[in-house]
């Protein structure tokens, strides 16, 4: 699924990363707890998220998620822009909370990281 | 390689600061050119005892050496110390504050994480006479 479509699904705004519209997204995930993201790899993987904070960005940098979507229409701070800019990182905001955001992606064929690890 | 060592500050409780000289470590992991899946365990583990020092911890260094043996992350604080190691070891053992909790943190998974990810973790620590938690990961002969 692209980044394009994710954004379509979502009726998400992109904040960070027009340029890269067309990168294809092998998995999803959808946590608050940065712990649980910083287990395994997460390459390929778009990240939904209700924590509005600078650690989303930074622990998405390091765990090399490939893109971060706020749920429930949460707006970034202005310095999380600028983390997200300065790393590449993909950020959007959906107004839709976890829950639908994530049935929404998984609808249309958006599967967990589980189901990328075992393919 | 490039023979490395550099040292870096972490302040306690600087929530916004917190984690970015993990990020620095990665950015001069992928200078080098290590590959990408080393690069990915050795930035989870700093990040994960860097965001220690900032919740627990007191003020702290973090020095990363590099050289051909491998990686050596070494992170020290001034901090309370950790009173049980093996509990802090334990999954889903944890002394984080609520505040700490509603910043995604807290789970009780640093420590176990830092073992997953490592080859090896040195943990040195006594109430009252803060924390040294050395994390190694060796170079193999097929390059890591």
């Amino acid at each position: 699924m692209t980044l394009s479509e994710i954004k379509e699904l979502l009726k998400a705004d992109l904040i960070v990363g027009e340029h890269k519209l067309e990168m294809v997204l092998q998995a999803g995930a959808g946590s608050d707890l940065m712990s649980d993201l910083l287990r395994g790899p997460k390459d390929g993987v778009v990240v939904l998220s209700g924590l509005n904070t600078l650690q989303v960005i930074r622990t998405a940098v390091i765990a090399g998620v490939a893109a971060v979507v706020l749920v429930r229409g949460k707006r970034p701070e202005p310095e999380m822009i600028a983390q997200a800019r300065a790393h590449d990182l993909p950020l959007l905001s959906t107004p839709f909370t976890m829950f639908t955001a994530c049935g929404r992606l998984f609808r249309q064929g958006l599967r967990g990281v589980e189901q990328k690890l075992s393919e | 390689m490039p023979h490395l060592t550099k040292s870096f500050a972490i302040k306690a409780r600087d929530y916004i600061r917190g984690g970015d000289v993990s990020i620095q470590i990665q950015g001069l992991l992928k200078t080098i050119g290590f590959d990408a899946a080393l690069i990915r365990r050795a930035s989870v583990c700093a990040y994960e005892a860097e965001m220690n020092v900032v919740m627990h911890g007191g003020d702290g260094t973090v020095t990363l050496t590099v050289d051909t043996d491998g990686i050596v992350i070494d992170v020290k604080d001034e901090g309370p110390g950790i009173e049980n190691i093996e509990l802090a070891l334990q999954e889903g053992y944890s002394t984080a504050s609520e505040e700490q909790r509603e910043l995604g943190f807290g789970a009780g998974m640093g420590l176990p994480n830092i073992q997953k990810n490592a080859d090896g973790l040195e943990i040195e620590s006594e109430k009252g006479e803060g924390a040294h938690v050395k994390i190694v990961f060796k170079l193999r002969s097929n390059g890591g």
